[in-house]
């Protein structure tokens, strides 16, 4: 790691610290909370708000390692931002369509 | 101050890859199979952020794009099986 000054490394621990707690604590929703609706939520903190504490860290330390300003870690953040609720839209739509199917009686077995 | 962002980096490698360890398990143990997708895209934003630590350590912007290419291809998988979960065919005539 190349000698990153002191403006940009504490705000960027700080930030992956963060970030990285998020994560752990998204996941560990995903892993423990009870049915699916209740699953959906946690892993949005850690696809939101950690990955934009990431993102935010690996902008201010790759600018001061190259002495100059990269925003092109912006492009990940606005892709995330525009596709994970669209996954999220189309998850949720076939969670209640196959609790639907399976809850009525019918000659069609999912 | 290098030590203390060294430290960051190796404490939010380890912190993301106890939620990979989470994810994973989500996806072997999950009941039903919408727990599974969910638990494979929480998989791939997980191994973007590793990718994104490792640039973060070791200062290139070679894991940049395959970090992009991850993020691109975790949301066309997710969608895909999604698609198909819920109408039962992916791409519709």
């Amino acid at each position: 790691m190349t000698d990153i000054p002191t403006w940009a490394a504490l705000p960027a621990g700080v930030l992956l610290i963060g970030g990285g707690l998020l994560t752990v604590i998204g996941s560990f929703g995903l892993w423990r909370l009870p049915n699916f609706f209740a699953r959906m939520h946690p892993p949005a903190m850690g696809n939101t708000l950690g990955l934009g504490c990431v993102l935010i860290a690996s902008m201010l330390v790759t600018s001061a390692a190259t002495a100059r300003p990269v925003i092109h870690e912006v492009l990940i953040t606005l892709f995330v931002v525009m596709t994970a609720p669209v996954t999220a839209m189309t998850l949720a739509r076939a969670a209640i369509y196959r609790r639907d199917r399976r809850s009525q009686p019918g000659p069609r077995e999912l | 101050m290098n030590t203390f962002l060294g430290f960051a980096v190796s404490f939010a490698s380890l912190c993301v890859t106890l939620a990979m360890l989470f994810a994973l398990a989500r996806l072997f143990l999950g009941p039903s199979a919408q727990d599974r997708v969910l638990a494979l895209d929480t998989f791939y934003v997980n191994g973007m952020l590793i990718l994104l630590m490792l640039g973060i350590r070791s200062a290139s912007t070679a894991y940049f794009d395959m970090a992009l290419l991850i993020a691109l291809f975790g949301f066309v998988g997710s969608m895909a099986l999604g698609k198909f979960l819920l109408r039962g065919e992916v791409i519709e005539p």
